[in-house]
C-alpha cells in the first residue's frame, strides 16, 4: 500500500501550543473566543483549572499543553472550544491555545500502533507531519471512578 | 460545529431557593429547602460532643438530636480549603449532617442547574449537584447528601456508639428557622 493510498483528507483545525502545532478534526471544534475570565471552584481534578461561561453555558478549561509539550502555556491568548464525545454525552472543553488557529484541508494518515493513544492520525501541511489529537486521551472524565454517593440526587432545577 | 446558546423553551420556568454561603474564600450554593435550622457556632458550645476520628478530619463535632446524633462537617475541610473562623451551622433536613460554615453570602433564586461538566470526575461528583449562574458567576451548587457517605456515618456512629452523652434534653438556640 502506498502512501496516497493509505492518506485522506480531511478538515482540520490547526492550533499552536508554544512553539508546536498541533491538529484537531474540524467538527469537534465549535469556536475559537478570546480570554476570558476563569471562574475556579473546589473540586479534585487537577488537570482542570476552572471553568469559563460561554454562551450561557458552563465550559471546563482544560490545558493539555504541559502533556503535550512538557509546559505549561504561559501566554495565552485564545482559548478553542472543542467538543468530546464520551459514550451518549457530549463535554464542551475550552483548551488554551497561543497564537491564532487556521482551519486547513490536508492528507490524514491513521494513527498506528506504535502511536500514543492521544494520536489520532498525522496530517501533512506545508511540509510539516503535524499530529491530530484524540482529545479522549488527553482530557480527563473518560476513565475516572466515580466517587460513592451518600443519598439519592435530587432533582435538579432546569429552565 | 457550533456552540449553541443554552436553549430557551416555552416551558414555564422552574426556580429554586438556594443559600449562597461562604466557606474559606468561596462562595457555594445550598437548595435552602435541604436547610432546615441555621444557628450560630456559639449554640454548639455545652451541646455538642467532641470528635477525634484521624480519617474523617472535618468532623470535629457531634451534636445529640433526639435518639441520634448529627456530625457537624466543616465545609471549609470538606472541600479541601484552608479552614477559617466558621460562624455558622446548617442543621440538613432529614440528614444526620450538620455543615459549619463562615455565613451567609445572601439567598438567591435559581432558574438553571447546568449539570457538572463529565471532565470533573472526582469527589467533586459527589459534592456538587451541578453549577449554576449568579451575577454572572458561576457558583458550584452542594449535594445535601455528598458531606458524608453512609461509611463515614457508620464509623463515626460506632465510635461514638460507646459514649455516654450528657442530658441534651434542652434545644440549643435557634437562631433562624427556615
Amino acid at each position: 500500500m502506498t502512501w496516497t493510498e493509505q492518506a485522506d483528507t480531511c478538515s482540520c483545525v490547526l492550533l499552536r501550543l508554544g512553539e508546536r502545532r498541533f491538529a484537531l478534526a474540524a467538527n469537534q471544534v465549535a469556536e475559537l473566543s478570546a480570554p476570558s475570565r476563569v471562574f475556579r471552584f473546589a473540586h479534585r481534578t487537577p488537570e482542570i483549572e476552572g471553568v469559563i461561561l460561554r454562551r450561557g453555558r458552563v465550559v471546563p478549561v482544560c490545558d493539555i499543553s504541559e502533556k503535550l509539550t512538557g509546559k505549561r502555556l504561559g501566554q495565552r491568548r485564545f482559548y478553542l472550544i472543542a467538543a468530546r464525545r464520551h459514550e451518549s454525552t457530549l463535554d464542551w472543553i475550552a483548551l488554551p491555545v497561543s497564537g491564532e488557529c487556521e482551519l486547513i484541508q490536508a492528507d490524514l494518515t491513521p494513527a498506528g500502533d506504535s502511536d500514543s493513544p492521544h494520536v489520532s492520525g498525522w496530517l501533512s501541511h506545508n511540509g510539516e507531519v503535524i499530529e491530530l489529537l484524540n482529545l479522549k486521551f488527553l482530557t480527563p472524565g473518560t476513565s475516572c471512578v466515580q466517587p460513592q454517593v451518600a443519598a439519592s440526587v435530587p432533582s435538579e432545577v432546569r429552565a | 460545529m457550533r456552540l449553541a446558546a443554552t436553549s430557551q423553551n416555552s416551558h414555564p420556568l422552574r426556580t429554586e431557593q438556594i443559600i449562597l454561603f461562604r466557606a474559606s474564600t468561596q462562595v457555594f450554593a445550598i437548595s435552602s429547602a435541604s436547610v432546615q435550622e441555621v444557628r450560630s457556632v456559639d449554640s454548639l458550645s455545652g451541646v455538642a460532643v467532641d470528635i477525634n476520628e484521624p480519617s474523617l478530619a472535618k468532623v470535629r463535632h457531634a451534636l445529640r438530636r433526639g435518639d441520634r446524633h448529627v456530625y457537624v462537617v466543616n465545609a471549609a475541610v470538606h472541600f479541601g480549603l484552608r479552614p477559617s473562623p466558621a460562624a455558622l451551622i446548617f442543621l440538613l433536613r432529614k440528614s444526620r449532617v450538620a455543615l459549619l460554615v463562615d455565613g451567609i453570602e445572601k439567598m438567591s433564586t435559581m432558574s438553571q442547574l447546568q449539570a457538572l461538566p463529565g471532565v470533573f470526575c472526582h469527589e467533586e461528583r459527589a459534592w456538587y449537584r451541578g453549577l449554576t449562574v449568579i451575577d454572572q458567576n458561576v457558583i458550584p451548587v452542594v449535594h445535601a447528601g455528598g458531606f458524608l457517605v453512609p461509611d463515614e456515618i457508620s464509623l463515626l456512629d460506632a465510635l461514638n456508639g460507646s459514649r455516654s452523652f450528657a442530658d441534651t434534653t434542652s434545644e440549643p438556640h435557634t437562631d433562624m428557622t427556615l
